[in-house]
């Protein structure tokens, strides 16, 4: 064996292959290019045979959360009641908008709303770089990350409403049959909240600068989708286009339905002098914002499946 | 699966390294003669690193801001070309150790055959969708024992039925619990060879059709590496092909019948393993 003779060279195809190149020898065996991107439909087939994955790791996730910090469960809570509190001594009290009718059970819902969203963008910015070492240790398809994070907030999003309907009793708003429109306008504002996570995955992925400016833009985003202050009482002496994207802002869209399933007296002039207005077309806006905004985070993330885990 | 392997003892073991071993050289070269399915091809691959100089760093809101907007990277890009021009082409049922000096290329090269890094030229075709075992793939450290092991096996496409006949004999095979609960604990209160052990015993669950370790096994102990060397040569018996990178020459002696060795991103040689480590360790160069 020590004979240095010429070297034996273990790669070569034998056989009846002798003499391909390796090229020919991987069509004729029909190897894949190595971490290529799966179709569309191959990739959503996967993702629910992974179903069970996602749904554990959100879990898995909420419990971790939960057990680390010892009060997780309680801050889930408090901090929306603080902001509404600010928000209430600031805008209600300082900038005088009590005059909106219910006002404090009309904001508390407009805080809870904004924060399902906005803490859908924020976890699902940092879903990719947080679990580098899952992504990189083992293959799935990588939307099951940025989704589980959608079903986590949606759990939260659970218990927030517990402390909303609290609050909404304790300030003697009626219980009525709209309530039950909430459950179809949170279905399409998670689908849109989603898309949104999968579109800000897959930014948050490549561009950590991203991470620094989110906290600038969902505050710019809050002041403008009317959580504190009435968009219908403040717009309409505006241009029609500045109108228009005011009312079309989905965080405006989701907050005004659901304010209005919850509390739909307050919008009756018969009943109140600044009663609120709905805007035109509100539902369909719900459902296109979700279903638009849900397919292209969809393709947009799977678009640049095989590059997470890189670099 | 794995319980058959966790009954077996140390010398039964050795016995049966000794037994693979003996006149391997041979078998492997007249097998080499035959018609054979390749299941990894490394086509002329070269793989550049691009480093961006020091633009890492967290600035204000607003550099960000004109860093994004600028789209313009830190100007010094240093470039590591850590493959040049490798190829070679892997076989149902082999086991290849891979050995080289530390930077050689090793783990790059892995990472690429994973579909990890991108290559910059040349091209990496495989049978299905390569697993990598590395030293640090950490799964999820915050999570228990046993969460890793469920979240793991679901990952890779197990059924929660699946997930509950195996989770037993991954624990066991893994050894974590012979010196106490440790299952029931969060991964980071793991030494790193407990980790490795617990990480590897959950990859091992699934047939593979290529398993690619890099340097996974090397911190677990004598009885572990006994234990994960036997289950290799199994799941290359199931008909997949495994890569192998270790420092322990004895390890790739033990469990692979062929090596390739690198060094700067070059293959300098690709054989029997008794001829390659034998020529590595002597220093010689073919
Ligand atoms: N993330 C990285 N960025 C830049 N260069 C890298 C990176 N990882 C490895 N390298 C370089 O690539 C070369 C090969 O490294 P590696 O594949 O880790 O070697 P080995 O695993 O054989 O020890 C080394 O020169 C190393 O400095
Ligand atoms: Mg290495």
């Amino acid at each position: 064996m020590s004979t240095v003779s010429e070297p034996v060279n273990l790669s070569l195809p034998g056989g009846v292959d002798t003499g391909l190149t390796p090229k020919q020898l991987a069509d004729k065996y029909g190897l894949t290019v190595s971490g290529a991107r799966p179709g569309l439909f191959a990739y959503t087939k996967q993702l629910w045979g992974r179903r069970h994955f996602i749904m554990a790791f959100a879990t898995a996730r909420l419990v971790a959360q939960y057990t680390t910090a010892k009060m997780g469960q309680v801050w889930q809570v408090v901090t929306p009641l603080l902001n509404c509190a600010v928000f209430y001594l600031v805008f209600g009290v300082m900038l005088k908008n009590r005059d909106i009718p219910e006002y404090i059970p009309w904001l508390c819902t407009g805080v809870f709303i904004f924060q399902f969203s906005q803490s859908a963008i924020q976890s699902g910015t940092g879903a990719i770089s947080y679990n580098l070492g899952l992504i990189r240790a083992l293959h799935f398809p990588r939307a099951c990350v940025p989704i589980a994070f959608t079903v986590i907030q949606l759990q939260q999003l659970l218990i927030s409403m517990v402390v909303l309907i609290a609050i909404l009793l304790g300030f003697q708003i009626p219980v009525g049959p709209t309530w039950l429109l909430v459950i179809p306008a949170l279905l399409f504002q998670s689908l849109f909240n989603t898309g949104l996570a999968l579109i800000m995955a897959r930014i948050g992925a490549k561009t950590s600068d991203v991470s620094q400016l989110m906290p600038f833009i969902l505050r710019t985003w809050m002041y403008v989708s009317g959580v504190m202050y009435s968009i219908a009482g403040s717009v309409h002496t505006w241009n029609p286009v500045a109108q228009f994207i005011m009312r079309v802002n989905p965080a405006s869209v989701y907050m005004e339905l659901i304010r209005h399933s919850l509390m739909p007296q307050i919008y009756d002039k018969h009943k109140y002098a600044k009663y609120q207005v709905l805007p035109p077309h509100i539902w369909a806006l719900a459902i296109g914002w979700g279903v638009v905004m849900f397919v292209i985070g969809y393709v947009f993330f799977w678009k640049a499946e095989e590059e997470y885990g890189r670099g | 699966m794995a319980d058959t392997i966790t009954d077996l003892t140390e010398t039964e073991a050795q016995a049966q390294a000794e037994a693979f071993r003996a006149g391997r050289d041979e078998r492997a070269i007249a097998a080499a003669k035959e018609t054979r399915t390749p299941t990894v091809v490394v086509d002329d691959v070269h793989i550049v690193y691009k480093v961006h100089g020091a633009s890492a760093g967290k600035g204000s809101a607003t550099s960000a801001l004109s860093r994004l907007i600028s789209r313009k990277r830190s100007p010094a890009i240093t470039e590591v070309h850590a493959v040049r021009g490798v190829s070679f082409t892997a076989y149902k049922g082999e086991a290849i150790g891979l050995i080289g000096s530390n930077g050689s290329g090793k783990s790059t090269l892995l990472s690429a055959i994973a579909g990890l890094l991108p290559t910059e030229k040349g091209g990496i075709y495989t049978n299905g969708q390569p697993s990598l075992l590395g030293v640090n793939a950490a799964l999820m450290d915050d999570l228990t024992g046993e969460r890793n092991v469920v979240l793991g096996c679901l990952a890779m496409g197990m059924s929660p039925a699946q997930v509950k006949e195996r989770y037993q004999g991954i624990v066991d095979f893994s050894g974590i619990n012979e010196k106490g609960e440790f299952i029931n604990l969060p991964m980071r209160t793991y030494s790193s060879g407990m980790a490795a052990r617990l990480r590897f015993s959950i990859a091992a669950a699934k047939t593979h059709d290529v398993l690619l370790i890099d340097e996974a096994l090397s911190t677990g102990d004598q009885a572990f590496q006994r234990r994960s060397e036997a289950r290799i040569r199994e799941l290359r018996k199931e008909a997949g092909t495994v890569f192998l990178v270790s420092h322990n020459n004895n390890a790739i002696r033990d469990t692979c019948e062929r090596t390739i060795w690198i060094e700067t991103g070059k293959l300098i040689m690709d054989g029997p393993t008794d001829e390659v480590v034998g020529m590595y360790e002597r220093g010689e160069r073919p």
